[in-house]
């Protein structure tokens, strides 16, 4: 069978924010490039993020990239790679003055210059005292970047190729990555994007669980290409946890609830927060909170029909109080837990919102991966930015605002990586290998032709409640064993799994089965790689190893997908021009 | 709505895929339970709304926004009840 093949210097998949602001880069040096999207790109899940993108301007109060580069070291809990987090930290000014001069809609001081919000974890002299380092856009942060980026891109002749979806990368016999495979939904077809260099900006993959923040499009569809295709996965036991989304429907319940007085129960009425934490109780950090309420659940005290989730109580805050000065949450209780907090608590349960593993990268946006005695080569051609790669400067846990930040940086440093790599090393396309486009074309006649198959919904459901039950925020090793075990037999489904819709054209279901082979190597990695993590550091909360261990475990972890097997790489302690920032304790 | 395209149908639900869950989670229960009674008309203005920005249709389907196109203001109201 012939695969028609499309021809470009350089291919980016993914449309969001870090795809947007790399292939702009190349655009604009006059390559010719093309971005595939899922969804028009503007409709990618940047769009959901509201509370800002970080930057040391200094506009409200004094700040440093020095001291934004220390709360990002220590939110990470000393896993963030030091020369990718002094680069983005002291790159974040001016990108956010770049997407200022771009057009983007900041909020602004009555002096002009952009308006800085207060955010958990910004401070002045590593630590000291909160600092205004957030900038944004009203409510529509992301929103107004997308926008920004969008039309940008039109203008510098970025091809968009929407509602395509990759669906391999393509490697030569040396390992190069010379091209994906992509199906376009509108006609059912496999086309071959051949190019000189290979971009994944597909976002995150919080759809593994099945309480998640995400929307259903985040279905880690880089991460699974890359498993496929032999390329490692880091540190994907860290997700970050928020701890009252509602449960069954992820929506998010902010913080400001429990601020007003609003209080968690279990199933008997009582206010477990009490019990684990007397002075701060329902107050205690975000973290602490979502694992008493996993506690309370794993002993037999949630609520509901399954004893899954637990109850955040505000009826006795009254009517007014609700309405004032909680706007908009009466609504979201109503339509997605189907109850008024006004009368009833709203069931919760801790939510998966950030992944902070991916796909290895450097700073320059270079996919590395170890060989011989390299623990870092470069996968010549491949590049990879946003929430799909972990550089790593989020570590074990990401700093609110440092994800927009994280796509215009290694997005800009990919794309420039990018450019340099086409024009020194690559002016002419390395020829395609004789099956590029076999194993898409497999896995495509394995669903059309399944017969006796796994429903998709069914596995999927079995996936992510698998996820939730063993690798949510409470681990521990007997747990993370069995879950082990779970999700390899949920593996076994996934190989299984059939759709009765066999047309061609728009043909959903097809998409769905195809994303679900994605998110189950994203979730059979998370697992392998918590259970494997004998220690607590950041979003890794090990009931049986409460204390970080740096002289074993300050490494990062490396997922192999096609033996299931895990080895580990230092963690850089080398920032470019400062001095290193050597562990503490974790306080706040 | 028998006399419409069916891969149109199949279009409008993948568009139905949005950017922010909460709109992901009405437009799913809306396509599950509603979508298929849907008159041309008001097949037509929710093809519109899908051409919104998320952020606009949110604020329009949880009310935090009144709907000032008389086109959408129909379909916006089945929405909210969904
Ligand atoms: C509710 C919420 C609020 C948030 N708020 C903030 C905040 O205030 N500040 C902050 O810094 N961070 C925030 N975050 C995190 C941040 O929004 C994300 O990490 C970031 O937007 C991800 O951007 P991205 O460009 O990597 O991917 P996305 O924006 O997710 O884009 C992924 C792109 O890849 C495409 N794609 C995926 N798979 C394929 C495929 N197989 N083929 C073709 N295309 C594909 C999609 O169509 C899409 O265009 C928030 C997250 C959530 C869930």
């Amino acid at each position: 069978m012939t695969v028609p093949v499309r021809r470009f210097d350089a291919v980016i998949v993914g449309g969001g924010g870090a795809g947007m602001r790399a292939a702009l880069q190349l655009s604009e040096s006059g390559l010719k490039t093309a971005v595939l999207s899922k969804v028009f790109p503007t409709r990618s899940h940047t769009v959901a993020a509201q509370g800002g993108i970080s930057a040391s301007l200094g506009n409200v109060q004094e700040d440093r990239w020095e001291w934004h580069m220390y709360d990002t070291v220590k939110g990470s809990d000393w896993l963030g790679d030091q020369d990718a987090i002094e680069f983005m930290c002291r790159k974040a000014p001016e990108a956010v003055i770049e997407l200022e001069h771009f057009g983007m809609p900041f909020d602004r001081l009555e002096n002009g210059k952009i308006y800085q919000r207060p955010f958990g974890g910004h401070t002045q002299n590593n630590g000291e005292s909160p600092v205004q380092r957030a900038c944004a856009a009203a409510d529509r942060t992301g929103h107004a970047m997308l926008h920004t980026l969008y039309q940008r891109n039109v203008r510098a002749n970025t091809q968009f190729f929407v509602e395509w979806m990759a669906l391999d990368l393509i490697r030569d016999e040396a390992g190069d990555v010379v091209g994906v495979t992509a199906l376009e939904m509108e006609t059912g077809e496999v086309y071959i994007f051949h190019a000189k260099a290979v971009l994944f900006a597909t976002g995150g993959a919080g759809r593994i669980y099945a309480a998640s923040t995400n929307a259903f499009i985040n279905t880690g569809d880089g991460l699974g290409m890359c498993v496929r295709a032999g390329i490692p996965l880091e540190d994907m036991e860290f997700w970050q946890f928020h701890p009252t989304g509602v449960a069954g429907a992820g929506v998010l319940i902010t913080e400001g609830v429990r601020g007003e007085g609003g209080i968690l129960l279990n199933a008997n009425g009582e206010r477990f927060m009490e019990r684990y934490a007397p002075n701060l109780k329902d107050l205690a950090p975000r973290d602490f909170v979502a694992r008493s309420m996993e506690q309370e659940v794993l002993e037999g005290r949630g609520c509901g029909p399954n004893k899954d989730y637990v109850l955040l109580k505000l009826d006795h805050l009254g009517p007014d109080i609700i309405k004032q000065r909680l706007p908009g949450i009466r609504e979201i209780a109503i339509k997605f837990a189907g109850v008024d907090p006004i009368k009833e608590p709203i069931p919760v349960i801790p939510t998966c919102h950030y992944m902070m593993g991916g796909i290895p990268t450097n700073y320059r946006g270079e996919v590395v991966i170890p060989q011989g005695d390299n623990p870092e080569a470069r996968v010549n051609g491949f590049y990879a930015a946003g929430e799909c790669a972990c550089a790593s400067v989020h570590g074990a846990n990401r700093l609110g605002t440092n994800s927009l930040l994280d796509l215009v940086v290694f997005g800009k440093s990919a794309g420039d990586s990018m450019v340099e790599f086409i024009r020194n090393e690559m002016p002419n396309w390395k020829p395609l290998p004789a099956n590029a486009a076999e194993r898409s074309l497999a896995r495509i006649s394995r669903l059309d032709n399944q017969t006796n198959g796994e429903d998709v919904t069914e596995v999927r459901t079995a996936m992510q409640r698998t996820v939730q039950a063993r690798a949510a925020v409470f681990r521990n090793s007997e747990n993370l064993a069995l879950g082990v075990k779970e999700i390899q037999e949920v593996a076994e489904r996934v190989k299984r799994i059939q759709i009765k819709d066999k047309s061609k054209v728009f043909n959903t279901a097809r998409v769905e089965a195809l994303e679900l082979e994605n998110l189950i190597e994203v979730a059979v990695a998370t697992l392998i790689s918590a259970e494997a993590r004998k220690e607590s550091r950041g979003a890794h909360a090990h009931a049986d190893f409460q204390q970080r261990d740096d002289e074993v475990w300050m490494k990062h972890t490396l997922y192999y997908g096609d033996d299931r097997r895990l080895t580990y790489k230092p963690v850089h302690t080398k920032p470019l021009s400062v001095d290193y920032i050597p562990p503490k304790e974790r306080t706040f | 709505m028998t006399d419409i395209d069916p891969v149109e149908i199949k279009r409008i639900r993948w568009r139905s895929r949005r950017g922010l869950l909460e709109l992901d989670i009405v437009l799913e229960r809306f396509l599950a339970n509603g979508f298929d009674q849907l008159t041309m008309a008001e097949l037509a203005a929710y093809r519109k709304c899908l051409e919104l920005g998320d952020n606009d249709f949110l604020d329009y389907v949880n009310g935090k926004a009144e709907v000032d196109d008389p086109e959408l203001a129909h379909i916006i109201g089945i929405l909210r009840a969904v």
